[in-house]
Formats: structure tokens, sequence, C-alpha cells
């Protein structure tokens, strides 16, 4: 990180320049070091020799670099000022709230005075989550496998289409269908739950309906297509040889998929989960049609309620005030926040295993 | 360890002593499921404890263990693991298979009720909670404005960004932005909803808007184009990437100058694999509902101006009909949401068809 | 520890394309055969369909008779597994498992046998590190990613890998065409010394090479691209390179075909 701004610095000066020349020296001894810094590649002016006439074409590739790296610092900027803008708008709403921010459970924003808070919102989050990933993570997998190295190869490619056209299907189709098709279903399951393993306290007492367990079902089937179809990409660049590897020294079919392509995968379908669980954490009108709506923090996944930072800024979006705004905004940072910390933190495990084998081969 | 030399053993345990093995009998496997479910059946009503449903689930898991234990007496250990684990990997199919199927055929049969000339020619302006007639057409004509200009504004800058990534960028700074790009692909839409909100609704819109903070169909442009960019340019990458060296050298070596290269000779030849790219990142675009929520407005009128004003979209018209209490506005919904879906798989299958077509070299 | 392969009128197809056909050829127990011919005539197939790799291929079978010492390979009985464990191969390229480290590498497929025992794993790996003379030169990073390795030294990690589980024949198919010349020395030294415990049976494209390291020497032709591959010659290496019988080896040898 030492080097940045010192580099943005000088691609700045190479931006700005264009028309004028009367900064020759300074241009000529820039050009040097670029030249020095990448003996590889021949950048404008090809063959050297001080006289030749390109002082243009040396402009235009300046103006053309310039250019892409504005547009390189967009994102940065962009990620910078995403997080300076809810700041600067959360902090008015934080500063107004009687309550502890971390701690209360409820969210009367628009109240005077006003009162709300995230613990219960980010716990429903965080719980909806990691159920669904439980839920699809393995049973993606097992398609995955299914699609890559058991289904006939035609048959496996087909589906696999079909899996992809599934991940891009809207997620408020999902939420719709859960809550009006779904929820039934699930209310049964939740009885049934309830009377036989009642006496695990994450199966309590009704009554049943839009709870985290009918949102948790319904994201687990939303991020499916999405962490099977990455995973069947990762499956199927499996090298041959390594297969035929396993497969020569005796291996069945589901030892040769545990010696060859599972850790070939591995760091592939971590980026998938990764990706899933991202995905389920700021999924916003999936959950917001089918959890209940309650500011409580509870075990009970199958009692009606539940409740997470995004629906709950879809849900109450309509009504608030000024400072009911900043409320939710201030939720949003929270989530983003969150995701943040699992991005980065998936993204250095990728790159750390990426180096490993990258320098290994 | 070094010392002391392989001292001569009996066969090793690797090397079987015949290649003769012997297998369950063909008829094994459904002879087991019958059983199991058979067995299930009688635990299931003779316990009185659920119906059919638990009797397939059971049985399934009692097929599972039932041949493991069969194998593992007939054919061994790694056999019987082996057959196992391909049955959990059958079943996850089907399992998962069932409910993505039910969401499927209810958009189909239920989205084909309202597929009349009505619903894409009216809006909702003055449809009442009684009123059976009403449409989507203003909501379409905002899922296309919004997501064109989120396009317009995405295209030039993610392709540059990834121009940059890849042509010009080293060290540190260049590794940044690939990261960041990475980590933004897991930013939720409902965060950047709120970044626009915070930023150009709340903050910018109002200078030039009466103070008033201004919902409008460009802001929800602007939401989708920070969703777009981080998939527009990580596939561009991608596709810049896969151009031969030797066709930029050929260049280099006539002497044209390196950006020239790039637009003239490397970007041509990426061009497939970068509209496939950008045709994914518009597909998912158009299916965003919480960004649009939140600085879009919504609005049941039709609204061609995107830069002033209440304007819908599809997704959104999905959602505001789902929280209707018109018993109308299931059936609305419904024939949005296919739709929708309809314009997504559409974007989607054209550019998986497109990728298909021109693969460089893999 | 080494059997006898014998081979007779074994065909073999990828879906609707005959590859080989009609190969009949015994080769005797602790001997090195080498199997010759131009691109594309089927001397891999022939290779791969010995332990029923061939059949890996979507679409790809094997008719005919193939025995190890009078067992069928292809009997409706008989184990794949089985047959693969009794049948080691070596790859054109080297094929170590990336994730793996040297020694995870070498002990891979008695770990698939179920052997768990860590003194009896590092027993075996040394052994096989020995006998494909490698020992030296990986014994003090046997925890490092076998990727790591230069080219020859992959391949005679995956050749450790398939005799640690001791098999009664090893194929090699082209083992030596991705390495450079001292690499490949290294690797035909190592052939010499293995046949004393197993049979082998190479795939070259040099003829040099065959020459070399070979007992008997088996040579494969097309007559076309598109005909099935067939087995033209099989005698001696020597008879095959100074005496050939068949007009069509003697071309080929003396460089006039393929």
């Amino acid at each position: 990180m030492g080097d940045t701004p010192q580099r943005s610095a000088h691609a700045g000066t190479g931006g700005t320049p264009v028309a004028t020349s009367h900064e020759r020296p300074a241009g000529a001894s820039a050009r040097v070091a670029e030249r020095s810094g990448n003996p590889g590649r021949p950048d404008g002016g090809l063959g050297g020799g001080g006289g030749l006439p390109r002082a243009r074409a040396f402009g235009a590739e300046r103006a053309f670099r310039g250019l892409t790296l504005a547009a390189g610092s967009t994102v940065l900027i962009v990620i910078a000022a995403i997080a300076i803008f809810l700041i600067a708008k959360a902090v008015p709403a934080l500063r107004a709230n009687t309550e502890s921010f971390w701690t209360f459970e409820g969210w009367f924003p628009n109240d005077n005075p006003p009162k709300f808070g995230i613990g219960a919102l980010a716990f429903g989050t965080v719980l909806s989550s990691l159920l669904a990933l439980l839920v699809a993570v393995p049973v993606a997998l097992g398609i995955a496998l299914y699609l890559s190295h058991y289904a006939p190869r035609r048959l496996g490619n087909s589906l696999g289409f079909l899996i992809d056209l599934l991940a891009a299907v809207p997620s408020v189709v999902f939420g719709l269908w859960g809550r009006d098709y779904f929820a039934g279903p699930v209310a049964d399951l939740s009885a049934w739950l309830n009377k036989y393993f009642g006496w695990i306290p994450i199966f309590g007492e009704g009554p049943y309906g839009s709870s985290i367990l009918l949102g948790s079902v319904v994201l687990a089937i939303m991020v499916l297509p999405i962490v099977t179809s990455l995973s069947r990409e990762v499956f199927r660049q499996t090298p041959t040889a390594n297969e035929e590897a396993a497969l020569a020294l005796g291996a069945t079919r589901w030892e040769m998929i545990r010696t060859a392509v599972l850790p070939y995968g591995r760091p592939g379908v971590i980026a998938a989960v990764m990706l899933g669980l991202g995905r389920a954490l700021g999924e916003t009108i999936a959950l917001a049609l089918t959890l209940g709506s309650t500011y409580a923090i509870s075990f009970n996944i199958l009692e009606a309620g539940g409740n997470s930072i995004a629906a709950n800024i879809a849900n109450r979006f309509g009504e608030a005030n000024d400072t009911g705004r900043g409320a939710l905004i201030a939720s949003g940072l929270v989530l983003f926040a969150i995701t943040l910390i699992v991005n980065i933190t998936a993204r250095a495990i990728i790159y750390r295993r990426r180096e490993f084998t990258e320098s290994a081969a | 360890m070094t010392t002391t030399l392989p001292t001569h053993r009996p066969r090793p345990p690797a090397q079987p002593a015949t290649l003769r093995a012997r297998r369950l009998p063909a008829y094994a496997a459904p002879a087991i499921a019958v059983a199991a479910l058979l067995l299930s059946a009688g635990l299931v009503y003779g316990a009185g404890i659920g119906g059919p449903v638990l009797v397939v689930v059971v049985g399934a898991l009692l097929y599972l263990v039932g041949l493991f234990v069969a194998a593992n007496a007939v054919e061994g250990r790694r056999s019987a693991r082996d057959r196992t684990w391909s049955a959990l990997i059958h079943s996850a199919f089907v399992l998962a298979v069932l409910p993505l199927a039910s969401v499927v055929w209810t958009l189909v049969s239920k989205g084909s009720e309202r597929l009349d000339a009505n619903f894409f020619g009216t809006s909702m302006n003055n449809i009442g909670a009684r009123d059976a007639n009403g449409g989507a057409y203003h909501a379409i004509i905002g899922t296309l404005e919004q997501v064109g200009i989120a396009a317009l504004i995405t295209v030039p800058l993610g392709v540059l960004c990834a121009i940059y990534i890849v042509e010009y960028g080293r060290g540190r700074f260049a590794f940044t932005i690939r990261f960041f790009v990475d980590v933004m692909t897991g930013i939720p839409s409902i965060v950047t909803g709120l970044f626009v909100l915070a930023f150009w609704v709340l903050i910018v819109s109002p200078w030039f808007n009466d103070g008033r903070p201004g919902f409008s169909g460009f802001a929800a442009a602007l939401a989708l184009s920070v969703l777009m960019l981080p998939t527009v340019v990580r596939s561009t990458e991608e596709m810049l990437r896969l151009v031969p060296a030797p066709l930029r050298e050929g260049a280099y070596a006539l002497g044209v100058p390196k950006w020239k290269t790039i637009l003239r000779v490397v970007l041509p030849t990426a061009l497939p694999g970068i509209v496939t790219g950008i045709m994914l990142a518009i597909a998912r675009a158009a299916g965003e509902t919480a960004p649009v929520l939140l600085v879009a407005g919504g609005g049941a009128a039709i609204n061609f101006n995107p830069f002033e004003n209440n304007q819908s979209s599809l997704a959104l018209f999905v959602y505001q009909q789902a929280g209707e209490a018109s018993k109308y506005s299931p059936a609305r919904a419904w024939t949005a949401a296919l739709t929708l879906v309809a314009l997504v798989l559409v974007l989607t299958v054209a550019a998986k068809l497109l990728a298909r077509r021109n693969r460089l070299g893999r | 520890m080494a059997k006898r392969v014998e081979a007779a009128n074994v065909t073999a197809y990828y879906g609707g394309f005959k590859a080989i056909e009609n190969i009949n050829l015994t080769v005797e127990p602790k001997t090195v055969t080498a199997l010759i011919g131009p691109s594309g005539c089927g001397k891999s197939t022939f290779l791969r369909s010995i332990n029923r790799m061939h059949e890996v291929l979507p679409g790809a079978r094997v008719e005919g008779n193939l025995t190890i010492d009078g067992q069928d390979v292809y009997d409706r009985d008989v184990d794949v597994t089985a047959v693969r464990r009794m049948i080691g191969m070596v790859f054109q390229r080297p094929n170590p498992f990336p994730t793996m480290s040297i020694f995870d590498n070498v002990v891979a497929g008695l770990r698939l046998n179920g052997v768990r025992r860590k003194s009896i794993l590092e027993e075996a790996a040394e052994k096989a590190l020995r006998s494909a003379n490698l020992w030296d030169e990986v014994k003090d990073r046997l925890g490092k990613p076998g990727a790591g390795l230069s080219g020859g030294q992959q391949q005679r990690l995956c050749i450790a890998r398939t005799i640690a589980v001791e098999p009664q024949v090893v194929l090699m198919d082209e083992p030596c065409s991705a390495l450079d010349p001292i690499s490949t020395l290294a690797i035909e030294d190592l052939m010499f010394q293995l046949k004393d415990k197993f049979t082998i049976i190479i795939v070259t494209h040099n003829m040099q090479q065959a020459a070399r390291v070979s007992d008997r020497t088996a040579f494969f032709s097309i007559e076309k691209t598109g005909d099935p591959g067939r087995l033209i010659e099989y005698d001696n290496t020597q008879k095959i390179f100074s005496n050939p019988t068949q007009k069509k080896t003697e071309d080929y040898i003396t460089g006039r075909f393929g």
C-alpha cells in the first residue's frame, strides 16, 4: 500500500497535460522512467531514437492511459464514496437515537424521541444466511458433482445450462413463490418438527407462517443455482490428467473425486460459497416477502417472525421520515460492513491459495 | 527411517489376490429401495407420526443405510462408500429439482393468466382495488430506460477499467483495484440503493430540484450501474487476458502504438466475450428490486422522463403488486414476474449462445 | 510380482470409430516391451485398454480378450479398481496431484487402499522413491508440494506413486515425451532397474529409446487416416531393428514412413 499515492500522483500528471508540450523535459524523464520500469512491453514510441517525431502519438498514448487509469480509480472512489455517504447520512440519525443502537430490540426511528436498534436485525440476517447456506451448500455441491462427473456428458451440459438460467431468475420471483406457495408446506413442516422435535430449542412453539425457517429455505433455494453453477464450473476444470492419475491408481469414482476433484476445486468452491453468502446476507426482497418482520432476538426458527437488515430497509422505507431514513442507512452501513468483511476474508483466502498453487505449478 | 531397509513383508494390502470381486446383483439396489420404502411406511404409519412425504424421506434414509450395509457386506468398504456417495449425489439432484421445478411451474401457470394486450398496454394509473385491468406498461418502460442508462454509464467505465488492469496497471495499485473489484461484486444491491439515496437523491439532486429529494429513474440507473460495474470489469478482464500475445506483439512490431493496438486489435478480438459479460450484467441488473424501490420512488403512471419524477420498474412492480390487497393484484404480479423472467432469460440465453459460438481459444 | 499379459483379438472403439483391430500379443513377465508406430496408430489406445483406462472416456469400449496370468480383465465379475491396482500406469505428462505434498503423492495409492499406519506409509514412500531414483533429491522436502519439482522429477514422482502400490505390470504412455534428454536418460535407467520386479509396457515415439530399453518391440500401423490401427510385427527388439520381417516395419524403422 505504501507506494499507492505516489503512483496515482504520477499517473495524474500523465493524464492531464495532453495538448501542452511546454513541459518537455519532465515528460521525457517520465518516459524514460516508464521504459525502464517495463522492459518487456514496448510502449508507444517503439525503437528509441531521439529525433523521431512522436510527441503527438505519445500524447494520445498518455491520454488513453490516463483515461483507463481514471476508470480504474473509479472503483476505489465508488467504494470509498459508499462508505462516506452512508456515514454522512447515518450519523445524524444515530445521534438522535435515544436507545442503544447495538442492543435495543425495536425500530421506532420515526417517533419522537427516535428509538431503534440493529441487534435483532443483524442477528436475523446472519442466522437466516447461515441456515440457508447450511441447507444449500451440500445440495449444491452434490448437484455440481452430479452434473460434472456423474451425469452423461450431454445431459450434464443441458442441465447445467438450465441451472445457469435459474441463477439469473430475479429474487422477487422466489420471494413471491415462497410467500404464496411455499408458506403452507413449511408451516406443516414446522408443526411436525415442533411436535416431535420440540425438545430442541430452535424448534419452538408457533404460530407458524412467515418464519426464519421459511425465509432461510427460500434463500437456500435461491442461492442454490448460484453456488451450483460456480462449483460445477470449478469441478469441470479439474485437469483430466489428475483424474486419470487417481483412476489409474485404482480409485473408485468417489475416491477419484476426493483425491483429484475436491482438493483442486477447493478455492473455487470457497469462493462460490462466499459469493452465495454475500447474496444471502444482502438479499432484500425475497426476505421482505417471507419474514415476519419482528424485532426480537429469538432462536425459535419456526415461530412467525424474524427479520433481516435488508428486508427491514425494504419494509420500512416507505413510511420513513428523515430520521427514519438515516436509521435505515445506518443499518445499511452495518450490512455493508458485514458483507465487506466476509468478502475481503474470502478474497484474501482465495488470493493466498491461488498464489500458493501458481507458485507451485 | 533411513536406516531400516525395507524388510520382506507379505503382499501389501494394496494388491488384490484376484481381480474378481463379489458384486451386488443388479436387482439389489431396487430391492433395497422397495424394502426401505415398505419399512418406512410401516414405521411412519405404525407410529402415526406423519404422511406420505415423511415416508419418502425416511425411506430414502433407510435406502442409503441399507445400500451401505449390503454393499459393505458383499463388495467391501470402498465400494460401499462409492455407492453411498453416488446415491447421495443423485438424491441431492432430485431434492433440488423439486422446489425449482415448482417455482418454474408456478411462474408459468400463474403468469400466463394476465398475459394479454391490456397488461402490456396500460399502466396502473387510476386502477382501483376492484379493477381487474391495469398493466405494467409504465414498469416495462422504467426497466428499459433504467437498465439502458445504467449500461451507458457502466460499459465504457467498466471496459476502460479492465483495460487498465490488464494492459497498463502494474504493481500494488493495479492489484488493489483488482481486489476491490472482486470485493465490489459482493456489495448487496440494497446497499448500492442506500448509497445512491444518500448521495444523489438526498444530497446532490435537491440542488436543482428546489430542495426536494429527487427520486427518479436516473437515480435507479446510477444504483444499477454500481451493481453492474464489477461484473463488467471482471468479464472484460478475463476476455482481454485470453487475447493471444502474438496478436499484440504483431501490432507492436508494425510500430502501432499501444493504445491503438488495444483499440484496434485487442478489443475487437475480445469483443464477443465482452458483449456476453455485459449482457449478463444487464440481465442481473434488470431483475433487481431493492435499489429501484429506494431511489426511483415507484409510481403508477407512465413517465417517459427518467430524470424527473417517480418511475417504476418491472421488478418493483412485482413487489408492489405482491403487497396490494386487491384480489387482482396477484395475477398482475405473476404476469409481471413472468415478463421479467422472460426478459432476463432472453438476455442470458443470448449471451450464453454468443459465448458458446465465439470461444476464444480455450 | 510380475505377470504375463495376453491380448487376443483386442478391438477398441471411440464411439463409432474403431481405433484398433484384432491385436494379438503376449507380453512375458519381467520384460520391457515397447510399442512403436506412427501417430494415431492406436498404440496408446491399446495400452489404455490393458488397465481399462480406455473406457473412462465417454463412448469408448473394448472387445476381445485381455488376460493377466489367465484372468480376464474384462470379465463381468472383475472389479475395475482391482485391475488398475494390479496394472499401474504412468502418463505422458507428469501429473502429480497439485494440492498434495511429495509424500502424499507417493502414498496416495496406499491411502486409497486403506493403509493408515504412518510407519508403513513412510517405509513404503521411501522404498518407492528409492526405486524411482528420486529419494536423494527429495528426502529433505517431502512435505513440499509435488508440483514444485522439475518436469523430470515430477515424472519420477509419478513413477514412484505408481510402484508404491507394488503393481504386477507397469504401463508407460510416452513417459519421456515431455522431458529433456537428461531426465529422459534418468527414466530410461530407471526402467532398466524396474524390470527386475515388474512387467513393463511402454509406448514411445522415440525409436532409439525403444531400442535402448526394450526386450521386445511391437510395431503398430494404420493403412490411412480413419482406419483402425493394427499390429504389424512383434518380435525381439534386436530383430525388429536389425532385420524386420515386414516391409512396413523396415520402412518405418529406416525413416521412409511415418
